[in-house]
């Protein structure tokens, strides 16, 4: 640490005697040629938690010096966050329309990336006890469905899905996020859900996942991008350049997601 | 009295807390779109989620008054073995993430939890994804809020009242009706009070336990935690409206109770 602090310190001294160049070099905590070091902080969906864990292990190991740290939440409420200032230095999103309000306030460095596809799978209890095998069969009033609200990606895409099949569903609930219409289907309180097929495979031992032809024209994807006011910008470029990169991508697949 | 002055150690932290405790509410009075407030207002789903939020809220804090209040007169005036373990158990749903609590509501009052399985398959009851499962998850974590209050109004009222009216020949019930409930009438009403705010502001348990469905379980807070997902705005006029309907009830009522005591 108390290196680290020193490198700081030589590097802050350092900028403020080269003001009179008028360089405007971000500064790279610590950095070396080439390389990069220290703390990378990544803002990423809920969506994400897995694989990116796992990723950010494997960029750790790669780049010895280097912690990446997550913060995992809601796009939308990683979105707010960046732009009320949170210091993360890359904003991976689980729909472009949060990616679009970073973007539009000026805190992205770059054009965002798209690095990853998911698509709706229906989630049923394990075993089908309905024995639900298309979209129409979620219409049955026996039925009892757990849907996204339609303000959150996962219900945004379960509407086009819908709308593609011209099925009406009428859900007993609308809920918060991917998860916990997902968790009302592990429960047995709900009959069906339409979640995202990352989350139906990662909760494989307690549901099925039903695939419907449906999901192709309601497919989410998922942009990356660098972010303008992070603390550690070349730490940030790297993750990015790593998570677009073959091994990665590998992660994220294994995980359910397609590739771009 | 009314004319002395508060000394500096005093003052200047009660200052400071009321700042920290205000300033929030100014960020959002700062922040909210006063040029379109009225459209918003008028947008649907709207006012049937205050309707819902209110009534909710409301029913919560009866039920929470039924059950709460005898079981804190139990608490403060009964001894019985293991009552400290049965004050700590009471405060469970004030340490358990709402969210928790939630889940663990569904578990016990599901579809296949252990009591909820039962009913459904004798009665027919379901409760989550319905307005009762609201109220439910509210009073669930309302509830020791109210019973925290009139234990303690209970526990400091002095309990001679109640031997006297006892040696003047009234019965147990009598005596609670007509010297304890009015001995401690305060101190449920301050808990009634705190109990109704935290039904009204009520989250995590309801949208776990209740779902999320406009018009039957999509209460105020689950009103703006949807639209922040959106739109910053609309979650702010959401909150102020939440804000502003709760503050004039409990001012009102407020008055209504200084005036009449």
């Amino acid at each position: 640490m108390r290196a680290r602090w020193t490198s700081i310190v030589l590097a802050a001294v350092t900028a403020a005697s080269l003001t009179a160049c008028g360089s405007s070099d971000k500064a790279t905590i610590g950095g070396g040629a080439g390389g990069v070091s220290g703390p990378i902080t990544v803002f990423a969906a809920a969506s994400l938690t897995g694989s990116f864990t796992q990723i950010g292990k494997d960029f750790e190991a790669a780049n010895p010096g280097t912690t990446v740290t997550f913060s995992f939440a809601g796009s939308s409420a990683l979105a707010t966050q960046i732009n009320q200032g949170a210091p993360a230095d890359v904003f991976a999103s689980a729909a472009p329309a949060n990616m679009k309000t970073v973007t539009d306030a000026g805190n992205a460095d770059g054009t965002p990336q798209s690095f990853a596809k998911n698509q709706l799978v229906i989630a049923v209890p394990k075993g089908n006890p309905q024995n639900i095998t298309t979209l129409a069969g979620l219409a049955q009033p026996r039925v009892k469905v757990a849907l996204c609200a339609p303000q959150v990606p996962c219900g945004n895409a379960a509407q086009k899905a819908l709308q593609a099949a011209t099925v009406t569903v009428t859900p007993v609930t609308q809920e918060q996020d991917v998860k916990a219409a997902l968790s009302k289907v592990t429960l047995g309180e709900v009959d069906a859900a339409l979640v995202y097929r990352t989350d139906a495979k990662a909760a494989a031992a307690d549901i099925d996942g039903i695939e419907f032809p449906e999901s192709a024209g309601a497919i989410n994807e998922y942009p990356i991008v660098v972010l303008e006011n992070g603390p550690n910008t070349a730490g940030g470029q790297a993750f990015v350049a790593y998570v677009m990169s073959e091994p990665a991508r590998k992660v994220l697949t294994d995980a359910g997601f397609q590739a771009p | 009295m009314r004319g002395r002055r508060a000394p500096v150690a005093l003052a200047l932290p009660a200052v400071v807390g009321l700042l920290f405790l205000v300033l929030p509410l100014v960020g959002l009075l700062y922040r909210a779109p006063w040029s379109t407030l009225p459209e918003r207002l008028t947008e649907p789903g709207i006012l049937s989620a205050l309707r819902l939020s209110l009534l909710t809220a409301t029913i919560a804090t009866l039920v929470c008054l039924v059950l709460g209040v005898p079981l804190a007169w139990l608490l403060a005036r009964v001894s019985f073995p293991g009552r400290r373990i049965v004050r700590a158990l009471v405060t469970v749903p004030l340490v358990l993430p709402p969210v928790v609590g939630g889940v663990a509501l569904l578990l016990v009052f599901g579809r296949r939890g252990l009591i909820g399985e039962w009913l459904d398959s004798t009665f027919g009851i379901t409760l989550p994804f319905t307005t009762a499962g609201v109220v439910l998850a509210e009073a669930f974590v309302a509830m020791p809020f109210l019973i925290i209050a009139v234990e303690g109004a209970l526990r400091g009222a002095d309990s001679r009242y109640e031997e006297a009216a006892a040696t003047l020949g009234a019965g147990r019930w009598t005596t609670f009706t007509h010297v304890t409930l009015p001995l401690v009438a305060p101190g449920v009403a301050a808990g009634a009070v705190l109990c109704w705010a935290r039904a009204l502001g009520e989250f995590g348990a309801t949208i776990t336990f209740a779902g999320n469905l406009p018009g039957r379980t999509q209460t105020m807070p689950l009103a703006v935690y949807l639209a922040l997902e959106t739109d910053l705005e609309a979650a702010i006029v959401l909150s102020l409206l939440l804000l502003f309907v709760s503050v004039v009830i409990l001012a009102s009522l407020r008055d209504k109770w200084i005036s009449t005591s």
